[in-house]
């Protein structure tokens, strides 16, 4: 049994435009110890979609379908009591903007031994002593002395690592980032992305980690999860994502990590507007943007298949590939003509892989 | 900054303001048309030489700064002179009346505070529920209800038809239990109107706060929804309530002349009103310094509970 199994969940927004659905149905499957990436543009639903495994979802928004199942309970039937004492024990968060993320008006000590006071029978003082190994562990410097400061003491790159620190209060099992290193430096980024690797390896606490960044995913994850609209659209280990990506929206998201010396002298980007979550298009949601789309997309919903047996998503293979589009299903007449390249750099150690859309031509 | 420097320096900052305050008040009062000294006799004719030792006594015959300069260095001493009207020690009628009128005041404040912060907590909580709503219609009667007719009604009501209240203030001292008893209609009256106000600036101060990043963290730890809402969201919602609060306290000590017209209450208000009417000048000159002092200190007052509540706060 997977540690955290989420089926079909749904969440809508009420606003005025009208009823937003932000995830629409998605399921995956967490492993103990298993970091999962969870990537798309803005307005995918990620974000929501992580928000949800805690029951942080506020009004206007509601988780209207699903079940989330940690631990083979479900969350969506607890009452507040288990659900509180759930959160931040079991189930922690990372949250984006970290100088948001923390209250001002407290120490960092505090919001940290606040989270440890909250899961275990602690004096003060063994709370406190805990929240400074704690600030030890995520890299804070003079941990003892800086427990006693506020967060607009701290530097961007220092509140994130007392977020995180006051998400592993507890040694939870399953620690749900989202987009930990936004508006971060990048060299401040790559001490986060590296504190969250070491934490992945070291302990077995599985991750879900929200980003738009394919960059970070690959660094970090061992499966990835592709949202668009709302919906799941591709899922497979991290390196076939990257090498064998299935899905036109993957390769898309692929092709628009920029890189110093490309062959092109501009930016790929993935054409058109992300689509309405109001009145999302027909059929595939990807087809008004898709470079491949045929009639047939606009009418039919693709399922999300494993991508060389066209069967259904319906089994938990972890190493499973699969992706939601008509041509796993055989619906597509011209098929996807897209070649991905993969160039190994000579200077330097790391190995960058690239990809380029093809002209339409040969299929592969 | 340490918190200690920071509260000397506002303490300092005081010092010039109250001189500013004084300075002002001294040179209105005197372009006022009318001269004091037909106030002090009365508006009869007086010899030319009488009036010379008037002038003489009360140093009119001064230039003005250094009248100002002559009544600083008495002020600081607390000695305002005597009043021409009454002919009593002005120290010693403000030295009476301004604990009356601190109690008065006091009292509101503090029930405004003890019914306006809890309603207005609730009505962030519950937003758009009956409790809500609730709060927003007892807000917005206790606004626009005229404190001078809800006095009226109040001793019409419970002192004039139900008798349980007297109408007058009882001849006792002011820390008695019948002068508390007493205390309870006036208190009432002027303080609806201060906690209808920070029932709403509360209300919206937390709705604005419960939408923060913040909260959410705090929810993510596990925390109790009280914890978070008594904890996290009310002390960063707090900074405007304090701001109206302090001013409050300084406009209850000082705006209080209806309430204490209609209570026959002995307080500060009154006592400005009539030596305004009277041209009392020692008067008005030492009650325009108590509630110029007591707004400086209202100020300080809040500015040192900013600082409190919010370390981001150390100019």
């Amino acid at each position: 049994m997977a540690l955290l199994e989420v089926e079909d969940l749904t969440v809508q927004f009420y606003t005025d435009d009208g009823v937003v659905r932000a995830v629409d149905g998605i399921s995956y499957e967490i492993r103990a110890g298993e970091t999962v990436g969870l990537v798309g543009e803005s307005g995918a639903g990620k974000s929501v979609a992580s928000l949800a495994l805690l029951r942080l979802i506020r009004s206007p928004g509601e988780i209207v379908g699903g079940q989330i199942r940690f631990d083979g309970r479900n969350l969506l039937e607890c009452t507040d009591r288990e659900l509180r004492d759930l959160r931040g024990n079991d189930i922690a968060m990372v949250f984006q903007d970290a100088d948001a993320a923390l209250n001002p008006v407290y120490t960092v000590g505090e919001q940290i031994a606040e989270a440890v006071r909250a899961h275990g029978d602690v004096t003060d003082a063994e709370a406190r002593d805990r929240a400074i190994a704690l600030l030890e562990r995520v890299g804070i410097p003079e941990p003892a002395t800086r427990y006693a400061d506020y967060p607009h003491e701290f530097s961007g790159g220092m509140q994130q690592r007392v977020v995180i620190a006051m998400a592993l209060a507890c040694d939870p099992a399953l620690l749900v980032c989202d987009e930990p290193t936004t508006g971060l430096d990048v060299t401040v980024q790559a001490g986060i992305l590296e504190l969250l690797a070491e934490l992945a390896r070291e302990s077995d606490t599985a991750i879900q980690l929200v980003t738009h960044d394919l960059g970070i995913v690959a660094e970090l994850c061992d499966r990835v999860l592709v949202q668009y609209a709302g919906e799941i659209v591709e899922r497979a280990p991290v390196e076939e994502l990257y090498y064998d990506p299935k899905h036109p929206y993957t390769v898309g998201l692929l092709a628009s990590i920029p890189r110093l010396g490309a062959d092109s002298d501009r930016l790929a980007t993935v054409p058109g507007p992300t689509p309405s979550l109001v009145d999302p298009p027909t059929g595939c949601r990807f087809h008004p943007r898709c470079p491949y789309a045929e009639p047939a997309c606009a009418r039919r919903h693709p399922p999300l298949v494993e991508t060389d047996s066209e069967t259904p998503a319906a089994d938990d293979d972890p190493g499973a590939h699969l992706a939601a589009c008509l041509e796993y299903t055989g619906d597509l007449e011209d098929g996807l003509d897209y070649e991905v390249l993969v160039r190994n750099e000579t200077d330097g150690e790391s190995h960058e892989r690239e990809r380029e859309r093809t002209e339409r031509g040969e299929p592969e | 900054m340490s918190l200690g420097r920071y509260v000397l320096t506002r303490v300092l900052v005081t010092v010039p303001v109250l001189l500013g305050v004084t300075a002002l008040t001294f040179s209105f009062l005197h372009v006022l048309p009318g001269d004091p000294i037909d106030v002090i006799v009365g508006f009869r004719t007086v010899s030319p030489a009488t009036e010379a030792s008037i002038r003489a006594e009360y140093h009119l015959d001064e230039p003005l700064w250094k009248q100002y300069l002559l009544w600083l260095r008495d002020a600081i001493a607390l000695e305002f002179g005597r009043s021409p009207i009454s002919g009593r020690s002005v120290t010693a009628t403000i030295g009476r009346r301004l604990p009356a009128t601190l109690a008065l005041g006091g009292a509101a404040w503090l029930l405004a505070l003890a019914i306006g912060v809890p309603a207005g907590i609730v009505a962030a909580v519950e937003r758009g529920e009956p409790a809500d709503e609730l709060t927003r219609l007892g807000a917005l009667a206790g606004i626009a209800t005229p404190n001078f007719w809800l006095g009226l009604i109040l001793l019409l009501v419970f002192s004039v038809r139900l008798g349980w209240f007297r109408v007058i203030p009882p001849d006792a001292p002011l820390a008695s239990l019948a002068m508390a008893k007493f205390m309870i209609l006036p208190t009432i009256t002027l303080g609806t109107a201060s906690a209808a106000l920070v029932t709403r600036l509360l209300r919206s101060s937390m709705r604005r706060e419960l939408d923060a990043p913040y909260v959410r963290t705090a929810r993510a730890k596990g925390l109790r929804e009280r914890t978070v809402i008594l904890k996290h969201v009310l002390r960063n919602s707090l900074l405007p309530v304090v701001t109206v609060a302090g001013l409050q306290l300084a406009f209850l000590v000082d705006g209080a002349v209806v309430v204490e017209q209609i209570f026959s209450w002995p307080g500060m208000g009154r006592l400005l009103v009539r030596s305004i009417l009277q041209r009392d000048y020692p008067v008005i000159q030492a009650a325009v310094l108590v509630i110029g002092v007591s707004i400086v200190l209202a100020n300080l007052l809040v500015d040192i509970v900013y600082a409190l509540l919010d370390p981001r706060i150390r100019y």
